[in-house]
């Protein structure tokens, strides 16, 4: 059945199965492939979005739970977190291969959101749900605290 | 936009157009402001000349003589024409092609970096082309760091060449000798006027010319690099903060369907009875699809099993998860990783095959006042990049074009032809960008998958490898047990040194029934021990694999470097050493090793030796410099330790210094890290030190948590976290690199920092505690701490 999501602001109908998550309707029904798949269980934060501004999985949150929720992706995060952080990820060349950078920056722009300040334990319990097997965690901790300072 | 287009060179290198410089075009896209007629009008405002106009070349007004063929062809390193890697579009874009594969060592920047240095273009009009999988680019394998040393000469002898016909083109139009022209920056200006003509202008008719003889394509002085050995920001990273970069699972085709595969638990296990009726009824499936039965030997062939295709990759997921399939056991179903390790200690234990013989190590061993033996175990391992294996692939006709995440597109098209027996000349392999790969996608099963499916599918296809599949059907790195011995004299110095190392070789994937390690892999850190006893045997133990075994970020370096990093650090406590003193007295003075005259066959990672020699100059000098930085010798909190490893793999040498913090209750925090490397020149030190940073997490997460174990030929861990990689909170506190300042050639970056990261974590918890940690992971998957033992004086 179709139904309307809020996706980056826009209305967006999408008919999938009852139950398919938002991961999945975002890549492949709706082509935005920003957010990404790394492990479908909840466990990697690859595929972090913003359900009404908080960090989500969409691998694992069904997306006809989200009818009338504010979804925000990769492709639309904006703000001064969100400034903040991208420019301090192009500033010192953060990310390796990339992949699970939309879900770092995601989860790293709620960061700043919320505590415009983060001490390295707040950093840990922020972004420890996000892997990254090239291992940028130097960089990101460096980064997050950078763009704090900017903030 | 136009700043994240483009790129900053940070440390004031500018290479945008300032907003005073051009007030009118900075909101526009790098390319559309020079677009059309409009050209060299604006290149008039951006070169700041109030008088001169650019004038239009048109190439037929001149007089050009007719080129032969390029003689750049066989250069070192391969083809060296410039049109095989630069393209100069009108509008100026430079169009560099990249034939290696972007997985985040930035070699789209680096291979960038050098061609534009020596062609000084303009960075930002820099552009990369990925290249699909051709013969015509050389050696396309982006593994083995080795993407720049492979490509450096070459690279800068076609962008020399290529700047040299720019140079002559416009001598040509301005009718005046090409030394009175000068290339700087994307324009060749003339000497006796400071007129200028741009590349995208001369572009036309510098293609026409004749290429020059190496002999005669001048390169740069290291001191006149713009690019080289600079910092320059990354091409790529933009895109991905913008969530638009394009992996392989980012492949969108039209018509496309999506399949995920569910294969034989072992393997060649076979395919039982197939019962899909589920899998059909679940809304989005579409049909299933059984693959071919593997049989051997492994190679990239697919696994076999049943592939369920669906309009979404969900559907698929849900479809394959109602299969019900009757798996038939196959030649490895009682393979047991942990029975098979205790019998590879056993083999260890005995006499195996003599790799490398200096003096007389049992009569040395007999005579020792003291003796130390250690026996160290690590386990399988996986890759696990973020991206899974995802391929897709079109059938024309009997054309295939398929995209993916591939290492190597090269030997993928190869594989493909092989294994489908299909012409090559038909077959397309276009590389995306890689989300991470560390050896797993040199291995294009996944992408001869897509190939099947989407041919008897009739459709396009995409194969999406779940976390699960990656984890439980991989190229693992090879289980290993190895035991030392050593005899000290009277004073505590080493005399005799034996090194027996038993593991599944990687050539066991390829031939059948292969159990006997190759000097590639003993190559890595096993005879190439830089130790100087009178005394030094290494052997090697035959072991069979019963998995896939393949290679991962740097390869068989890793279970090496453990053992013999750990017990070089064992030998100083039994001497009553300092780690690092002794550490320096093992490897001794400065010299050349030749490990042919002690009958060690030795690849060095397939260069010249001459060119690449073992200097153990180099390694103590990384030694002493991360020693230095990392204040060797303070003095620690109670329940701290720093521990030190050496190691030189592909060609670079690195000193890794590890300080931990071990709380009685066992919990491990590092503090910190230092590290020093000489790898030769270095292309982009900002995007080294990325690699010495990452290259050793890995390394730690391996050693702290990483074991795939099997049982009944099966993987046993499936997804995160029960196979366990390093977290933010895991990670170091503080992490510093040294780059070595060397004009040496350039050495490798993206694995060599992995080796030397386990034993200098195991030798600084040895520090902490006096526990001594020969067994790999040191904590495990579900483990949060250290198991510790009553602490023992030392």
């Amino acid at each position: 059945m179709a139904i309307t999501l809020n996706i980056n602001g826009k209305n967006e109908t999408v008919d999938a199965p009852a139950g398919t998550p938002l991961l999945w309707v975002l890549r492949d029904h709706l082509k935005m492939t920003g957010t990404k798949f790394g492990c479908g269980i909840a466990q990697c934060g690859a595929c972090t979005v913003h359900v009404e501004d908080v960090p989500t999985r969409a691998c694992i949150i069904p997306h006809d739970s989200l009818e009338g929720s504010k979804i925000t992706t990769i492709e639309g995060v904006k703000g001064s977190a969100a400034d903040a952080i991208r420019s301090t990820w192009i500033k010192n060349d953060v990310p390796q291969c990339g992949y699970c950078q939309s879900g770092q920056i995601m989860a790293a722009t709620a960061l700043l959101e919320e505590n415009s300040n983060p001490s390295d334990e707040d950093i840990d319990a922020a972004m420890s749900g996000n892997i990254c097997r090239c291992a940028t965690y130097m960089s990101i901790r460096r980064a997050i605290k950078e763009a704090a300072q900017g903030l | 936009m136009f700043l994240h287009d483009i790129g900053v060179i940070p440390g004031g290198e500018k290479k945008q157009v300032t907003d005073s410089d051009t007030p009118n075009i900075t909101n526009l896209s790098r390319r559309g402001f020079v677009a059309g007629s409009s050209l060299f009008v604006v290149g008039v405002a951006l070169a700041g000349c109030s008088r001169y106009v650019e004038p239009k070349i048109d190439p037929d007004s001149l007089d050009i003589p007719k080129a032969g063929p390029s003689p750049l062809t066989e250069v070192k390193g391969g083809n060296a024409t410039p049109a095989l890697w630069i393209s100069i579009k009108e509008d100026g874009a430079i169009k560099i092609t990249c034939h290696r594969s972007e997985m985040g060592q930035q070699v789209w920047t680096s291979m960038a970096q050098i061609v534009a240095d020596e062609l000084d273009a303009d960075w930002e009009n820099v552009e990369i082309v990925q290249a699909v999988g051709h013969e015509r680019y050389g050696d396309q394998n982006t593994d083995g760091s080795r993407s720049v040393r492979y490509n450096f000469h070459r690279l800068r002898v076609a962008g020399a060449a290529m700047k040299q016909m720019l140079v002559e083109a416009a001598a040509i139009y301005w009718k005046m000798d090409p030394s009175e022209c000068e290339a700087t920056l994307g324009k060749v200006s003339n000497n006796q006027n400071s007129d200028t003509l741009s590349y995208g202008n001369l572009a036309k008719v510098a293609a026409k010319l004749q290429v020059p003889e190496e002999a005669k394509v001048s390169l740069k002085d290291p001191k006149d690099w713009r690019y080289i050995n600079k910092d320059i920001a990354s091409l790529t990273v933009p895109k991905i903060t913008r969530g638009e970069s394009t992996y392989g699972i980012d492949v969108d085709i039209p018509n496309m369907v999506y399949a995920v595969v569910s294969r034989p638990p072992q393997v060649f296990g076979k395919t039982g009875a197939v019962r899909d009726a589920k899998a059909l009824a679940v809304p989005g499936v579409i049909r299933t699809v059984k693959l071919p039965d593997a049989t051997p030997p492994a190679l990239f062939k697919a696994l076999g099993g049943v592939a369920v295709v669906a309009s979404d990759t969900w559907a698929a997921i849900q479809g394959r998860n109602a299969l019900e399939i009757d798996w038939i056991d196959g030649p490895n179903a009682s393979y047991d990783s942990e029975a098979f390790g205790e019998e590879m200690i056993q083999t260890a234990k005995q006499s195996g095959t003599i790799r490398r013989k200096r003096g007389d190590v049992s009569t040395g061993l007999s005579n020792a006042s003291k003796r130390v033996e250690a026996e160290y175990y690590t386990p399988h391992l996986t890759q696990s990049p973020m991206e899974p294996p995802v391929a897709t692939a079109r059938w024309d006709g009997d054309k295939l074009e398929c995209w993916a995440c591939v290492q190597d597109p090269q030997a993928t098209r190869q594989t493909l032809s092989d294994l489908l027996a299909i012409d090559k000349e038909n077959i397309t392999v276009n590389a995306t960008w890689l989300g991470g790969a560390f050896g797993r996608k040199s291995k294009p099963d996944f992408v001869v998958e897509a190939a099947i499916i989407a041919k008897e599918v009739g459709r396009p296809v995409k194969v999406t490898w779940t976390r699960e599949d990656e984890v439980r059907h991989g190229y693992y790195h090879s289980v290993s047990a190895q035991r030392l011995e050593a005899g000290l004299d009277a004073d505590g110095k080493a005399n005799s040194y034996l090194h027996r190392t038993v593991f599944p070789p990687i050539a066991s994937t390829f031939s059948p029934g292969m159990d006997i390690p190759t000097d590639g892999e003993m190559g890595m850190g096993a005879t190439d021990v830089p130790f100087n006893m009178p005394n030094l045997q290494v052997e090697s133990g035959n072991a069979k694999g019963h998995l896939r075994i393949g290679w991962l970020r740097s390869v068989a370096n890793i279970y090496h470097a453990f053992a013999v990093q750990s017990f070089a650090a064992e030998l100083a406590h039994a001497a009553g050493r300092d780690q690092k003193d002794y550490l320096l007295e093992l490897i001794g003075g400065a010299r050349t090793l030749d490990l042919g005259s002690e009958g060690a066959t030795y690849p060095n990672y397939d260069a010249s030796i001459e060119e690449y020699p073992i200097e153990t100059a180099r390694l103590s000098n990384v030694v002493n410099i991360a020693a230095d930085i990392a204040k060797w010798g303070r003095s620690m909190p109670e329940g701290h330790g720093l521990g030190i490893a050496v190691h030189r793999s592909f060609l670079s040498y690195i000193a890794t210094v590890v300080e931990v913090a071990v709380s009685p209750e066992g919990a491990l925090t590092i503090p910190g890290v230092w590290l020093a490397v000489d790898a030769g020149t270095v292309i982009n030190p900002r995007h080294t030190q990325a690699q010495m940073e990452g290259g050793t997490i890995y390394g730690l997460s391996n050693a702290l948590f990483g074991e795939i174990t099997a049982k009944n030929g099966a993987v046993v861990q499936d997804n995160f976290p029960s196979w366990r990689v390093l977290r933010m909170g895991e990670a170091p506190r503080a992490f510093n690199v040294q780059i070595v300042k060397a004009n040496s050639a350039p050495a490798g970056v993206g694995e060599p920092a992995t080796p030397p990261a386990a034993p200098a974590l195991t030798n600084a918890i040895f520090n902490a505690t006096g526990h001594r940690i020969r067994k790999l992971p040191i904590i495990g998957a579900s483990g949060s701490k250290l198991s510790l033992p009553t602490k023992q004086t030392s």
